[in-house]
């Protein structure tokens, strides 16, 4: 009991830490792919997990909000609208690229760690407060988030949002059907 | 932050929402107004560059304005006046093209408006953060630009194969910045640069995280081994789009490039350098190399625009002020004999991909002796001949790396330059000294527009290539700006 | 030690027991109200027969569905199918974990100290629910696809669509609350209404209309049921599921009507206080415990939801998703500027 309320954060971190892992491993070993996007899920709700332990109540809420809850759904949407019920493995693909991926997955692995290993090292990293801080007091995340993204960050917020109509318009322009363009197959003139 | 802080942000407002107003125009217009569209896309470019000449001009050296986002100095008024400029040819090379095609205008002109708006915030970003949105909003522009083609399957190609590379890029350059902050608590270029050089002990973290924003960097202008992209989008790109994406993008990310490494990360010069020498050479050398096989003149043109960045780097190389202006000098010389290139090569895409193959280029001279006379122009300044705009050019950017003492490096390039010529000269010889087929003969299209466009940048090289110095003094304002020299 | 294990152990499972235990009973009998209400809105008399008036007919349709056969289809994905009555149900149970249907209270002076009744006030409650609510659309659109039926898998298309297109206006309407109360926080959003003098759906009406359509749309409820459209798609979604799986969707929704009206009624309605609360001449109205005030007005929207249920028809697919995105999102956007002006004009 003692063991517990004493390293409670670090029990719930490790727990969540090894489920967000666990669910990225799903993501590519199951065959199915709803499987595959439970998957993925499931790791979005235990990194959300992992902000609230981090103080960061906010990221957290909108992770759940957001991924889960948004482009997970879209995500399944589509997979259903598809209908692939199970990839088949390709064993071609696998065989000619797999010392590729091997590769750099190793080098990626490597580059995280790294960072991890310096981070550690370094400095310790502000604590809860820190994440709460706006102008030297001390207020809830959702504040803090909000004070420093629409007072010091407001070029590149504003910004962001010429690039999600950007987007937008890419997906449109992608996705529409155009009248007269149909069945031309290509070719300005043919 | 006052609102005062606002008014050198004007011009990059007024361009937003010029982009908003030609969008909405070009819905209610649908597939008509093609050239009425991109002059007022023009008119909006020219407007954003007086606001720019009344507002945002710096007072007095470099300040920052709205909480440290964006720098005010000559810096980025070169960059968002070079971008501009490219924006605004590209605009009206394109309306004709726009017009034979079967694709609606007003996306196309709202997009490069964007990706302009995208480039002027990369010119003049002082914060890691704003840099990086500044680029993702010119990079999204691109991609769908690229396949705005969307019937055709090599459109589609080419914008697939540079979205998914172009986010890992951009995957890398991030986490590039995350160990930097990590590594310094700031995202600010000025903190960074002061955080540089009061420490002098090797810090792995921070090195790493610089290696890896030059990754991004080198990506983002195609340079080698982060160039495999290129040739295929720029192939498949609508011709117009590959002319754009050739030049105002790269002279973008060069201007992030020199106020990342000539800036922020100058007093760690000798960490990075060796990196930077090796990317030069091997952009040098594997760019010309792969464009001497090249049949197909944008494919030729995509390595030759390698090569290029890899010319340009080599004054990053360098780390002098020298090899700042001289970097600066030659984004604006390329960007004017690349377009210029570019134009010919709309100009004979009349029938499918005709004007694409080195072979249609055979006998123009007889039969259009301007146009031929042009296109020599324009190959010979990308290869570095006198008296063109593009000997001068290298010229600058080689010495400023001799007087660094990276003499092999030099030599490397001006060995390249010289394989270069071949390639170039393919096309004129195919243009003077063959027969072309005269059964069929690829007509050239007659445009008003495009014509008056490659005048002025046939204008542009021979002045240049005669008279440099005003760009050249241009440039040198802007080494103060980055604080060197 | 004993303190500590009373306090974060042995009254918060207290709490969560009772929580659940009421709320399960409620929604047991929101079913028999809902027959009810529909009945004598059709002049019918409604079920009648088991125990006095019909008032044991939950109870036995409890019983039924507990001791029925689970059926699960042959073709089904098994994991997924059986996952996916619980991916409904947790998320529309969490939700109750951080609604303040009362405000701390010595319970009669039972207590030794005032303790809120509510499991846990937290900082973004209100961001809390919104997310957990959007999780719960995974049990329908997972309940269609495993089911490896074609109406199933229809109804949880248009489930997936219609949510998450409706998430978005809900959000704005949501935000203009958050911009009166300047809190995410469900105990503060109370507090800030009891603090203005006002109950937010003043200022808010629109906002409030937004959101209990949207409400109404993230429910399946009727006008906005396609997902189980009985006419197209037999039972939709749950066309295939049985007994107790059956019946979680069948609970969970009316679990999540509950969500939305609680939530309505702290957002707009002042939650537990009674009207007026600072007219002093009325304060004879606080002889009524506060979680009967916030019991009130819960049961309010709860009727309106069924009143919709015995007035409107459906709609159809394409208006529905008009209704979101060329009027809902556009009125929800237009409401926060005027309602973010308002504020900064009163508060300054």
């Amino acid at each position: 009991m003692a063991f517990l309320s004493a390293h409670f954060v670090a029990i719930v971190f490790y727990v969540l830490a090894v489920l967000a892992v666990a669910g990225g491993v799903g993501v590519i070993t199951f065959k199915n792919p709803v499987h595959s996007a439970l998957s993925l899920l499931g790791t979005f709700l235990m990194v959300a997990g992992l902000f609230v332990l981090r103080h960061a109540e906010f990221l957290g809420a909108v992770q759940l909000l957001v991924y889960a809850g948004g482009i997970m759904v879209l995500f399944l949407f589509v997979i259903m609208l598809v209908n692939v019920r199970r990839l088949s493995p390709d064993a071609a693909f696998l065989s000619r690229r797999a010392p590729l991926a091997v590769l750099s997955g190793v080098v990626f692995g490597a580059l995280i760690a790294f960072g991890v290993l310096a981070g550690s090292l370094g400095h310790p990293g502000g604590g809860a407060t820190a994440l709460q801080m706006v102008q030297g007091h001390v207020m809830g995340n959702t504040e803090a988030v909000g004070w420093t993204l629409y007072r010091h960050f407001l070029v590149p917020f504003e910004i962001v949002s010429v690039v999600l109509l950007v987007a937008m318009i890419g997906a449109i322009i992608f996705g529409r059907k155009d009248a007269g363009l149909e069945g031309r197959g290509g070719r300005m003139e043919p | 932050m006052s609102l005062s802080q606002f008014i050198p942000f004007l011009p990059e407002i007024f361009l937003a929402v010029a982009g908003f107003a030609i969008l909405l125009a070009g819905i209610s217009l649908g597939k008509r107004g093609a050239r009425g569209l991109s002059l007022l896309s023009l008119g909006s470019l020219a407007v954003t560059a007086i606001l720019i000449w009344v507002v945002g001009r710096p007072v007095e050296g470099a300040h920052t304005i709205l909480g440290g986002m964006l720098f005010v100095d000559t810096f980025a008024v070169y960059f968002k006046l070079l971008t501009m400029t490219a924006s605004g040819i590209v605009l009206l090379m394109s309306a004709g093209y726009l017009e034979r095609s079967d694709y609606s205008p007003g996306e196309f002109d709202a997009l490069i408006l964007f990706a302009t708006l995208g480039m002027m915030i990369m010119a003049s970003g002082a914060n890691l953060v704003s840099l990086y949105v500044g680029l993702e909003l010119m990079a999204l522009s691109q991609y769908v630009l690229v396949g705005y083609f969307k019937l055709e399957l090599k459109s589609n190609e080419g914008a697939v194969k540079y979205f998914v590379l172009g986010a890992l890029s951009s995957g890398v350059l991030v986490y590039g910045i995350s160990l930097l902050y990590g590594a310094l608590g700031t995202l600010d270029l000025g903190a960074i640069r002061a955080a540089l050089t009061a420490s002098d002990t090797v810090n792995w973290t921070l090195n790493l995280g610089i290696i890896l924003v030059g990754f991004g960097m080198l990506f983002k202008v195609a340079a080698v081994p982060f160039h495999v992209w290129t040739p295929d989008a720029y192939e498949g790109a609508p011709t117009p789009v590959t002319a754009f994406i050739s030049v105002g993008p790269k002279a973008a990310a060069f201007a992030m490039f020199l106020r990342l490494f000539l800036g922020a990360f100058h007093p760690e010069l000798a960490q990075w350098r060796i990196v930077m020498w090796i990317a030069a050479a091997a952009t040098v050398i594997y760019g010309n190399i792969a464009a001497l096989t090249q049949d197909n003149v944008k494919r030729m043109l995509a390595y030759s625009s390698i090569a290029h960045a890899g010319y340009a780097l080599i004054g990053i190389v360098a780390g002098t002020a020298m090899g700042l202006w001289s970097v600066m000098v030659y984004m604006l010389i390329y960007t004017f004999m690349n377009l210029g290139a570019f134009g010919f090569v709309i100009m004979l895409e009349t029938r499918g991909y005709a004007g694409e193959r080195v072979g249609d280029y055979a006998g123009l001279a007889k039969r259009h002796p301007g146009a031929a006379a042009g296109m020599l122009i324009f190959m010979l300044s990308l290869a570095g001949i006198p008296p063109t705009a593009g000997f001068m050019g290298k010229l600058y950017v080689f010495s400023s790396a001799v007087q660094a003492g990276y003499i092999w490096l030099v030599v490397i390039a001006v060995v390249m330059s010289a394989v270069s010529l071949y390639y170039y000269f393919r096309i004129v010889v195919e243009m003077y000294l063959k027969d072309g087929d005269e059964d069929e003969p690829a007509p050239l299209v007659r445009d008003r527009w495009l014509d008056a466009m490659i005048g002025l940048c046939v204008f542009v090289t021979l002045f240049l290539g005669v008279y440099p110095a005003p760009v050249v003094g241009l440039a040198q304002s802007g080494v103060h700006a980055l604080g060197l020299g | 030690m004993h303190a500590a294990l009373i306090q974060f152990i042995v009254i918060p499972v207290v709490k969560i027991a009772v929580i659940l235990g009421v709320v399960l009973l409620v929604v047991a009998y929101l079913t028999f109200a809902e027959r009810k209400i529909l009945a004598y809105m059709q002049v019918r008399l409604g079920p009648n027969r088991v125990g006095p008036k019909g008032w044991l007919q939950p109870i036995a349709d409890g019983l039924k569905l507990f001791v029925k056969e689970d059926l699960i289809p042959a073709k089904a994905e098994k994991a997924v199918f059986l996952l996916a009555p619980a991916m409904i149900m947790i998320p529309a149970l969490l939700a109750f974990s951080v609604i303040p249907f009362a405000p701390a209270t010595k319970l009669f002076g039972l207590l030794p100290k005032a303790i809120p009744p509510y499991v846990t006030d937290i900082n973004i409650a209100l961001l809390f629910v919104l997310g957990i609510s959007s999780i719960g659309v995974y049990g329908i659109i997972l309940g269609g696809w495993s089911s490896n039926n074609k109406f199933s898998l229809m109804g949880g298309l248009r489930s997936a669509a219609q949510m998450v297109s409706y998430e978005v206006p809900m959000g704005f309407a949501i935000i203009a609350v958050l911009l009166m109360a300047r809190s995410l926080s469900l105990v503060q959003i109370v507090k800030a209404q009891q603090a203005a003098h006002l109950w937010f759906f003043v200022p808010g009406i629109l906002a409030l209309g937004i959101y209990f359509i949207c409400g109404v749309a993230e429910t399946n409820r009727n006008p906005f049921d396609l997902p189980e459209a009985e006419s197209e798609l037999v039972a939709g979604f749950h066309t295939e599921y049985s007994g107790m799986k059956f019946a979680f969707f069948f609970l969970a929704e009316y679990t999540n009507m509950l969500v939305v009206s609680s939530l309505a009624t702290i957002m707009f309605f002042g939650g537990w206080l009674r009207p007026f609360p600072n007219v002093a001449w009325l304060s004879f109205l606080g002889v009524v415990p506060p979680v009967i005030w916030f019991a009130v007005k819960v049961a309010g929207f709860i009727f309106v939801y069924m009143w919709f249920r015995g007035t409107f028809p459906r709609y159809r697919f394409d208006q529905l998703m008009q209704v979101g995105w060329k009027w809902l999102i556009p009125l929800s956007l237009a409401n926060l500027v005027i309602v973010g002006a308002g504020v900064l004009l009163v508060k300054g």
